[in-house]
């Protein structure tokens, strides 16, 4: 007999494009979130793909901390530039200004928690309802029980305990008024799936996850980037290093990894010897044992 | 796939992916068992071993419990019990793995279904001092309910039963005994001590008598290449693709995923429920064109006529179409706390169609613990497994869940709470 064979990639490209045209037929007005990170490329990538000839029936949206890397701001709007895409931006800025929410302060101040009402806000100013995240299922614990159709309650948050029994491949994305979804087209990706896709597909990605000199600092034995907007203690001293990122977040609490990675072939190879996870980089997943849960529940990412 | 030539990215190039389910109970060393994969093929990371360390010290545990590992939640870490599904991933050079882990406490059959629903393989522990329980009747019962095409029996703690050739050969016969009453295409047994890593990835030295291949060895390897349904072509369309570009301006492509059967380019078909024909002139993604697509490929395809097709519809080959019909029995686990209504009318999701049904009649409902049928008792609730009789109010294109899983499977919609309440697998 005849093998039809399907290998992991193409599995898991085929289930992404199948949740984003679900997305796409169920919701009336849905919004792919757009960091400038490896996952969210990948996810609109994967968009294009899925409804190709036609443009992306939905723009995309950037919430902007104001704290990224400049890379990544530059990185976002070439792509905009050669695709024709639509990125929608809101700037924690413009909630910090309008009182809603008060800048942290301190040493590991960051502005990662701040996100969550810029998002909620632009979810309900622009009558979002449905947001599509890069968030994985192999990246944290309490993203390990996330559906691939999350829902949230009119304040945007998600009830752990009462979620949607998710069979098969029928999402159910009916809601109320008011109510929205959250949607994970690479639910069941690992990092290691996402890097190998970059690499077969000849997907670009900003310069930061490749090797260059960067200014550092090493706080707790993690390495974080200098930035005009980043406190440092006095014992910390600054150091040109080879670094690269692992993950793109916030300058704030995205660490840098001591890499000479060049290609993505390096990097392959870097992440298949790595024995720490890609978040064990992140100082905001560090606060607390649930602190992903936590935020999730009041409508993070 | 473009040709790329580095070594370690090409051992990751041509890997299958295979998911599993595990069911267990508290104590029969399911996390175990999954703690030991895990660390074994190098998918727990230093800092997760770390987080997981000191949550044990904090609550006085002498030895690392692996357990922490899988509780995702706050309160299942407080009450130390999983309540949800949990998705856990690895890789070996072979294949990568997505394991659907779930509570095996008669409350969570829910979540059993759930987790198997979209599994090629069963893992159903079994503790070697206390041999077939009836919660490994439900547990087999459940991959037989949801056809999961392979079972794998661990009888686990070998250890605790001095590796006992006898003892495992008694709890094989005790599970062909009942399983055979049930339809479960392909069994293995292996004797394993997750504690201590016998036959799950190394084979043990303690049980020479066992000449089969490890735990990890038949994950590697078990033959999945035909678990879809590559007979019957079967197309639900998911969305229709209009560019309406001057590029592409008469360009109509219907997206889906295949469901069955293969589709390429020249294939005379038909369109449901309207029964229009046509060839398919194109099947493509991204602007490739793809020699045949198969389950469960995401692709795009385009028709030699223009017919109105819309979302919903399916796309067959022209000479083998799926049943056509309103009246449909089905076996329906039912999932919310709220019992199912006789009588009552619901939403109804299969493949890419969203109908209204009524439940007319409970033919019988099942007990789980000894699979008896009860005919007398109509009342439906959390957890429970019954089969019953549904009219639809409008016709779908469906097949039997024996013979494909995507188009003879529903889920059941409350239309009140939009909450997903009951899976179906038609019969």
């Amino acid at each position: 007999m005849k093998k039809y064979y399907t290998n992991h990639l193409r599995e898991l490209e085929a289930e992404s494009i199948y949740v984003m045209r679900e997305v796409a037929a169920q919701f009336e007005k849905p919004v792919l979130l757009f960091s400038g990170g490896k996952d969210s490329i990948v996810m609109f990538y994967l968009a294009r793909k899925a409804f190709y000839p036609a443009k992306v029936p939905f723009p995309l949206m950037h919430i902007d901390t104001g704290h990224n890397f400049p890379e990544t701001i530059e990185y976002r709007d070439n792509l905009m530039d050669e695709t024709g895409a639509n990125c929608i931006v809101r700037y924690v800025q413009d909630t910090i200004n309008s009182g809603k929410v008060s800048e942290e302060t301190g040493i590991n101040a960051s502005r990662n928690m701040l996100q969550t009402t810029t998002l909620l806000d632009a979810i309900e100013e622009l009558k979002f309802d449905c947001a599509m995240g890069g968030g994985r299922r192999d990246e944290e614990k309490a993203r390990a029980k996330e559906r691939f159709f999350s829902h949230r309650d009119e304040f945007g948050q998600w009830d752990p305990k009462n979620q949607r029994p998710e069979l098969w491949n029928i999402f159910n994305g009916k809601k109320k008024m008011g109510e929205h979804f959250r949607v994970f087209p690479l639910s069941n990706w690992t990092e290691m799936d996402v890097w190998q896709y970059i690499y077969h597909e000849d997907i670009p990605i900003p310069n930061l996850y490749f090797t260059h000199k960067r200014e550092v600092f090493n706080r707790d034995g993690m390495w974080l980037a200098t930035a005009p907007f980043m406190e440092m203690k006095e014992n910390e001293k600054v150091e040109v290093r080879d670094v690269r990122c692992r993950t793109i977040g916030d300058i704030t609490c995205t660490g840098v990894t001591l890499s000479k990675a060049n290609s993505l072939e390096d990097i392959i190879q870097e992440v298949a010897a790595t024995r720490v996870t890609e978040r064990g980089g992140r100082y905001d997943d560090k606060r607390s044992e649930s602190a992903m849960e936590d935020r999730k529940k009041e409508g993070y990412f | 796939m473009s040709e790329k030539t580095v070594d370690t990215t090409n051992t990751y190039l041509d890997m299958e992916l295979l998911r599993f389910t595990t069911a267990g109970s508290v104590d029969d060393g399911k996390s175990t068992l999954i703690g030991r994969l895990l660390f074994d093929s190098k998918a727990i990371f230093e800092d997760q071993m770390e987080a997981i360390e000191l949550a044990s010290k904090r609550k006085g545990e002498e030895h690392v419990n692996l357990a922490l590992l899988t509780d995702g939640l706050r309160s299942e870490r407080e009450q130390g019990i999983t309540i949800d599904v949990a998705y856990r991933y690895f890789a070996t050079p072979k294949r990568k793995f997505i394991i659907a882990d779930t509570p095996g406490h008669i409350q969570y059959t829910r979540n059993m279904v759930t987790g198997a629903s979209t599994a090629n393989v069963a893992l159903i522990l079994v503790d070697a001092r206390n041999g077939v329980l009836e919660q490994t009747i439900r547990h087999a019962f459940i991959a037989s309910l949801l056809q999961i095409p392979h079972v794998i029996v661990c009888i686990n703690k070998m250890d605790l039963m001095e590796y006992s050739e006898a003892r495992y050969e008694e709890i094989r016969e005790a599970f062909m005994a009942f399983s055979s009453k049930l339809n479960i295409k392909d069994v293995r047994f292996v004797p394993i001590s997750a504690l201590k890593g016998d036959n799950v990835v190394t084979r043990s030295e303690k049980m020479d008598w066992y000449e089969g291949p490890t735990l990890m060895y038949l994950l590697e390897s078990i033959h999945i290449g035909s678990d879809y349904n590559h007979t019957d072509g079967r197309f639900p369309v998911q969305y229709v693709i209009r560019p309406q570009s001057d590029e592409f301006h008469d360009f109509r492509g219907y997206g889906g995923r295949v469901a069955g059967g293969v589709f390429k380019a020249g294939e005379k078909v038909k369109v449901l429920p309207s029964g229009f024909t046509s060839k398919i002139k194109t099947v493509e993604l991204f602007g490739k064109q793809i020699e045949e697509a198969f389950a469960p490929q995401s692709v795009t395809i385009t028709l030699e006529d223009d017919i109105d097709i819309s979302r919903g519809d399916m796309i067959v080959p022209e000479n083998n179409s799926p049943e056509i019909g309103q009246d449909i029995d089905i076996m329906l686990c039912w999932l919310n706390e709220k019992p199912m209504n006789l009588g009552g009318k619901y939403m109804l999701k299969h493949t890419t169609n969203d109908v209204r049904c009524m439940i007319k009649e409970v033919v019988y409902k099942i007990d789980i613990n000894t699979l008896d049928h009860n005919e007398s008792d109509k009342a439906i609730g959390l957890n429970e497994i019954a089969r019953v009789r549904l009219r639809t109010t409008k016709p779908l294109f469906f097949d039997s869940y024996r013979d494909n899983r995507i188009t003879g499977s529903v889920t059941i919609i409350d239309e009140g709470t939009n909450n997903t309440v009951g899976a179906g697998m038609i019969v």
